[in-house]
């Protein structure tokens, strides 16, 4: 997938942040003395919900931030982690930077890529999962290592270890 | 109880329960509030931690005191805290141990921390991939709020001190300070031009001191105990204990807290048990991914901020990366400045492109396509980023492709020769890899 293709078309009606999540937006924008500095935990509250940061969800943390859309859009495609298109329910991301490499991350991903058909940056046709080699996730002693979606890391892997992780990930 | 892993921040850090308040203040957790908050001014804090010769912990290695009095005195603009736990330097996995471990620990010195500039709001920014670690310390800070640690009257010392996580999203960058800022105050995480510096202008536009996790950490103790009993760690220009990061193949990689001025080769060789079986050692980066290598005849250099130097690199972040002799120093290389074109803000010419190239280059090498003039090039485009990039993720990028020509300029000069590795053990797998 594409980190910077722009957002589709516009949908019918503007959308609003669901009732349970009302209290958390509130208190994210109470942290700062202006409301865009709340513009990525709105983003990451909007991406937590759905998933990915639809347009409709761009729109709506600009129009919570009081920001134009452009600039949300702007700060969005800045940032890696922030998707702009749909994701597999589980996205698994690969270290593949010095540290995890000569521990043979490389050959992780690779595994990975032939097990689930897809390469860097693709999704099952399933939905299920999304694969990316990412650069250094801090877990440089516990390499090769990988995250699923946003827990906490799964150290220390070979093949046989992500072939077990796989078949939790249902 | 198995023996303390570390003379200082690492002592009681595998303590079951640690996280939560009540373990913490039964290790003696939270003692300063009573006896700094009111009892000792700013200054005098201040001045404390300037005699301790702490000094800064994410890379940069400047002195934390100094660095906290050149905010200006005065409360007609608010001033803020924050701390770094962006974490991103390549090699470096600390800060994410103290975090886990010692929540309390990071809010305790940044209290102390905010009562010594007068900041009455903090915050910590933690990189994107640390969402289930903002969670351990938020619900620490909630904790501390609960228990009237933090919020309107610390402690009953009349101090007011508001903390707040704030999480990144996937940039590099945002580990340099103005770029964090910049990510902090909701905008693309650029780089700012300095000066004017944070501590007189930084966050929204008021003085501002931006200290790494593991130098705040080391507050309390200070403050709690004095500059002399501190110096009993370290030299007497690196004063204290480091943590260091250390990965690759040797036996027991891991974080180790050490008094400064510990030779690398204690460090990789007790510590860390040495190499995995059969490898010994090439090179070693050690700190950070930013940092010239050391070739494996300068182990015996002491981890300090001096001797480093003295061997043409720098302690860094105190993330130390082994690599063995089975491994390609152009694949290694190119590996790293992968990274760096990937996390290039785009913001000034000599990164954004330099890198771009660099990595063109480094990738041409190492798939037997060098050309004769490629490892001059390589220099050339190197030299050109040091010190003429806005921000130092462009020295971060032309100091490895330095040190690593200056000691293993051999091995690039044999891709060019004769289209291969010398050796790699990585070679099938890298072979693999999608540009």
């Amino acid at each position: 997938m594409s980190a910077t293709r722009p957002p589709a078309a516009v949908q019918a009606g503007p959308l609003e942040w669901p009732e349970a999540l009302r209290t958390k937006v509130a208190e994210a924008l109470s942290h700062y003395p202006n409301r865009r500095s709340a513009t990525l935990p709105l983003l990451w509250i909007a991406q937590r919900q759905w998933g990915w940061v639809p347009p409709e969800a761009l729109r709506l943390v600009a129009r919570t931030v009081e920001l134009p859309e452009t600039e949300v859009f702007g700060i969005a495609t800045f940032y890696t982690m922030i998707n702009l298109a749909p994701m597999g329910t589980y996205h698994l991301q690969v270290c593949c930077t010095l540290s995890c490499s000569l521990m043979g991350a490389d050959r992780l991903f690779r595994h990975l890529s032939r097990r689930l058909g897809i390469g860097h940056g693709e999704t099952t046709p399933d939905g299920r999962f999304t694969l990316r080699r990412v650069e250094c996730l801090a877990a440089c002693g516990g390499g090769p290592c990988l995250q699923v979606n946003e827990e906490k890391f799964h150290e220390h892997l070979d093949e046989a270890a992500v072939d077990r992780l796989l078949e939790t990930l249902t | 109880m198995s023996a303390p892993r570390g003379p200082l921040l690492f002592k009681d850090i595998d303590t079951p329960g640690l996280t939560g308040l009540e373990t913490y203040r039964r290790a003696g957790g939270y003692a300063t509030l009573s006896t700094v908050l009111g009892r000792q001014t700013p200054d005098q804090c201040i001045e404390v931690v300037k005699a301790s010769g702490l000094r800064g912990r994410g890379g940069a290695g400047f002195p934390t005191g100094l660095k906290w009095s050149f905010v200006p005195k005065g409360a007609d603009r608010p001033k803020y805290l924050v701390c770094n736990a962006d974490e991103s330097e390549p090699g470096t996995f600390k800060d994410r141990e103290l975090i886990e471990k010692n929540p309390h620990g990071l809010i305790e010195g940044m209290i102390l921390a905010g009562w010594a500039i007068q900041a009455n709001t903090g915050y910590v920014y933690l990189r994107g991939e640390f969402g289930w670690l903002q969670q351990v310390l938020d619900r620490a800070i909630a904790e501390a709020r609960a228990a009237g640690i933090l919020g309107a009257d610390v402690a009953g010392s009349g101090f007011r001190f508001e903390l707040h996580t704030h999480l990144g999203a996937g940039a590099y960058i945002c580990g340099e300070e103005t770029a964090l800022l910049s990510s902090l105050e909701g905008f693309r995480g650029q780089p700012r031009l300095k000066p004017p510096f944070p501590a007189v202008e930084g966050l929204y536009r008021c003085p501002t001191i931006v200290n790494n996790v593991e130098t705040l950490v080391n507050v309390p103790h200070i403050l709690a105990h004095g500059a002399a009993w501190y110096r009993q760690w370290g030299t007497e220009k690196s004063a204290g204990t480091k943590v260091f990061s250390v990965s690759g193949p040797v036996r027991r990689p891991g974080n180790y807290e050490l008094p400064l001025g510990v030779p690398l080769r204690v460090l990789l060789e007790e510590h860390c048990g040495g190499m995995r079986d059969g490898m010994r050692i090439k090179a070693v980066i050690p700190g950070g991914s930013s940092v010239p290598p050391l070739p494996a005849d300068l182990l015996d250099t002491p981890l300090d901020f001096e001797s480093m130097n003295g061997a043409g690199t720098f302690l860094g972040s105190g993330g130390v990366i082994v690599i063995d002799e089975q491994t390609c120093m152009v694949d290694s290389l190119w590996n790293l400045i992968r990274f760096y074109a990937h996390e290039s803000c785009g913001k000034c010419t000599p990164c954004r492109e330099g890198t771009f190239w660099m990595s063109e280059i480094l990738e041409r090498l190492e798939r037997g396509g060098g050309r004769a003039g490629d490892i001059d090039l390589l220099a050339d485009l190197a030299d050109n980023i040091l010190g003429r990039s806005f921000c130092p993720l462009g020295d971060a990028a032309a100091m490895p492709v330095q040190g690593f020509l200056k000691h293993f300029r051999a091995e690039f000069e044999h891709h060019v020769e004769h289209r291969a590795c010398l050796a790699n053990r990585r070679r099938d797998a890298v072979a693999g890899v999608p540009a």
